[in-house]
């Protein structure tokens, strides 16, 4: 009996799309739009004007703030501009534009060889700050402060997440068949960064090739590869630990609290890259999918360009779709327009046909109890939905513990009465900040 | 300078998630009631003519009057999604065949106005509405809510008209099986659905088999039955007639609208507790509430009134009894 988390959901994976496509490398694009802030954290400030030329992998904004992520140019070209400009996350977000001079060239010292083995835990997370690495699951927290052991605490296991429980994301599933060995040496250097001996890879079991791909990759290293149970959301941090170390992340606290440290598999191979190549974070693998999408591909590309070149280069829109989505289906977040870069955290991109995203009209809750039986965290999401419905914040967070929410959706997909808990979630927590921020 | 695009394709915008399961409101309430068809059809077949105008009569008035309100209230005319329907089918379902059919109109207006809507409409209503439209009709005409038919297809033994409850309350528990000739007999009446009794609650084995289903769709918990059930069943077989441990659990579990209550009444989402813990503390004290009425209560069956009363529980046991939230201890 393989282990499992409370609740969770089984959404149809329509992975089916592109799981069986090899990565292609998607075309430069003619200019690249590159924000400053594609991490949760700080922003970053530009330190180049318009007019400069820039090289690839070229410093191009940065921070003295230590949660943040240092933004590189991803071409070589020329900055002709520095401005406000659509983002996928944030509405609009101060960008910085290189136009493409065709050359693609290295900034200088990069590529470089290193030895990571006779790197310390410090000069790791300092290579890896510098690369400007965050999470590339989606939630783009910066992968350095997460790598950096707390003095009161010891870290015990790092896990790589490579669940990718996300209906139609294969980004990871393609990244541990084709590219093992620059996950097994990003798992090596993240648990000689964390004086780590304990490793593991959490898998979905609907990816048997890839379970079998990252054994064989992991033999010998002492790092336990398990397939793991099919069920959203079992990419999330907490159900992912609980399932594999039988932890609990105590409520309110992190990853760190039990002694583990998480990183998904696009991270590992960024940092492999930063560490041994010293080449920064300025490409990702991404899934271009969704029944509107003409020819559904994983496509390695260079961040800031846009959506709507990486949707061209599938053949465009097959049909006329009612939803565009950055990230998965689950968490990912609709976006007005396509005219949008492909930012560090965005690891997939789905056109949803008319029909595909089933959303339907809310109606009244009739308390059947399917979100509570759904919710991961043990919460009681039908509250949050008539709670938020009658502006009642506080009560939401300290009766129903609304903080302790991951927004997953778990809730939403299974409500029959088509409720959006998710949105009241996120309004009720933001109205809560905004009550707290006021009485201080 | 800000180039944000405002090109023709704008698409849709929400907050995630973006796709949902296939479940729907008006799904769970149509299932539920095609799962009370075949003991509704089973009690027109056994009680006549009249127990069909009683289910017509109950269901359209209850379509009826849900439309008007909404109308009344401005609200999106939610007929189809089968709520309204379900009302008016367990109301009359639970009415005895002989009653006047202009009646159950007046308990539809009872269930869908009062007990539904002036509650704020669909799963805001504290009571079961189609026994609170029962109940209402119990205090306004309590003659014709007791006045029980023959059978149009009554076994030669079975004589009387009166309900096995009836019989047990009035006359004893030697009479009961007297009635039907052995104890054997009796159950296998019960069981059958052949006996007196309100239109839809006789036919045990067609209730338990539209109950198992919902079970296996997940529409309702095995908890509930099984715990409100299984309490009458004990409760009566300790305090018995003879004396402690003497009673007819078997009799009991099968009498009155105890099968068709804890399958389709005491599973009524909108109106019992919202977890599993909770629906189990309903059930029971549903069954411990409906032993007391059969066994010391003026009336001899308990199940509305029980359920009726646990409702009014209902937001004290959500109360107590909230799931165990990931990442505490204990």
């Amino acid at each position: 009996m393989m282990k499992s988390f409370r609740g969770g959901v089984h959404p149809n994976d329509r992975k089916s799309y592109t799981a069986n496509k090899p990565i292609e490398t998607a075309p430069l694009p003619n200019k690249a739009i590159i924000p400053v802030r594609q991490h949760i954290g700080a922003p970053c400030s530009p330190i180049v004007a318009k007019g400069d030329l820039v090289k690839k992998g070229q410093l191009i904004a940065t921070t003295d703030a230590f949660v943040s992520g240092n933004v590189h140019a991803s071409i070589s070209g020329k900055v002709i501009d520095v401005g406000e400009y659509p983002h996928p996350g944030l509405g609009t977000c101060l960008a910085i534009v290189i136009e493409n001079d065709g050359q693609d060239e290295w900034a200088e010292g990069i590529p470089l060889k290193r030895d990571w083995q006779s790197l310390d835990a410090d000069s790791i997370n300092k290579i890896i700050r510098e690369a400007g690495i965050v999470g590339m699951g989606g939630a783009t927290f910066p992968t350095h402060v997460k790598m950096t052991v707390p003095k009161d605490k010891t870290a015990e296991a790092f896990i790589l997440n490579a669940a990718e429980c996300e209906p139609y994301l294969t980004a990871d599933h393609r990244l541990m068949l084709e590219e093992s060995a620059r996950i097994v040496t990003g798992v090596k250097i993240a648990m000689k960064a964390l004086g780590v001996t304990k490793g593991y890879v959490g898998i979905e079991d609907n990816k048997p090739d890839a379970i079998e791909v990252m054994k064989k990759a992991f033999e010998g290293t002492g790092v336990e590869v398990m397939g793991l149970p099919t069920k959203y959301p079992q990419g999330a941090e907490k159900m992912l630990i609980k399932v594999i170390t039988g932890k609990e992340v105590p409520s309110g606290g992190l990853p760190m609290d039990v002694g583990v440290v998480v990183q998904n598999v696009g991270t590992a191979i960024a940092i492999s890259d930063a560490v041994t190549q010293g080449i920064p974070l300025i490409q990702r693998v991404t899934t271009i999918s969704g029944k509107a999408i003409k020819e559904p591909k994983n496509i390695l590309v260079r961040v800031g360009t846009t959506f709507r070149e990486a949707i061209d280069f599938c053949g465009g829109f097959a049909s006329t779709p009612e939803k565009i989505l950055s990230g998965g289906p689950m968490m990912g977040m609709a976006e007005p327009h396509i005219d949008l870069p492909i930012i560090k955290g965005v690891s997939g991109i789905l056109a949803l046909a008319e029909g595909e995203s089933n959303t339907g009209k809310q109606s009244p809750c009739i308390r059947c109890g399917r979100c509570l039986n759904a919710c991961p965290m043990g919460l009681n999401p039908s509250m949050f939905s008539l709670l938020g419905e009658k502006n009642l914040f506080e009560e939401a967070v300290e009766d129903f513990s609304l903080l302790d929410c991951v927004e997953c959706g778990s809730c939403v997909y299974a409500c029959p009465a088509k409720r959006n808990i998710v949105q009241y979630v996120k309004y009720s927590k933001a109205q809560n900040a905004a009550k707290k921020a006021a009485k201080k | 300078m800000a180039e944000v695009k405002s090109n023709k394709e704008l698409f849709n915008v929400s907050v995630s998630p973006h796709i949902r399961s296939e479940e729907s409101v008006s799904k769970i309430m149509w299932t539920v009631n095609l799962t009370l068809a075949p003991a509704a059809l089973f009690g027109v077949y056994h009680f006549g003519l009249n127990a069909l105008m009683i289910i017509l009569l109950g269901i359209v008035s209850a379509v009826f009057f849900e439309w008007a309100v909404e109308k009344i209230r401005k609200k999106p005319i939610t007929i189809k999604d089968g709520s309204a329907f379900l009302t008016g089918l367990l109301l009359a379902m639970c009415l005895p065949p002989t009653l006047p059919a202009w009646m159950a109109i007046v308990g539809s207006f009872i269930a869908i106005v009062v007990a539904k809507h002036a509650m704020g409409g669909i799963g805001s209503n504290i009571f079961n509405p189609a026994h609170i439209g029962r109940a209402a009709l119990m205090v306004s005409w309590p003659v014709a809510m007791t006045t029980w038919s023959k059978m149009t297809t009554s076994v030669p033994d079975v004589v009387s008209s009166a309900t096995p409850l009836n019989i047990l309350k009035q006359q004893g528990y030697d009479a009961l099986i007297s009635t039907f000739g052995s104890a054997s007999n009796m159950y296998q009446a019960m069981f059958l659905g052949n006996r007196s009794g309100s239109i839809g609650e006789t036919c045990t084995v067609l209730l338990v088999l539209g109950g198992l289903f919902l079970i296996y769709k997940k529409y309702i918990n095995w908890q509930v039955p099984v715990v409100m059930i299984g309490t009458v069943g004990i409760l009566t077989w300790i305090f018995g007639p003879a004396g402690f441990l003497t009673g007819d659990p078997l009799f009991h579990m099968m009498a009155g609208g105890l099968i068709i209550g804890a399958f389709f009444m005491a599973t009524d989402m909108v109106t019992i507790p919202i977890t599993i813990k909770g629906q189990i503390i309903f059930a029971f004290g549903a069954g411990v509430l409906t032993t007391l009425i059969r066994l010391k209560g003026g009336y001899p069956e308990g199940v509305c009134y029980a359920i009726l009363l646990m409702n009014c529980l209902t937001p004290l046991i959500d109360r107590f009894c909230q799931p165990k939230k990931f990442g505490v201890r204990g």
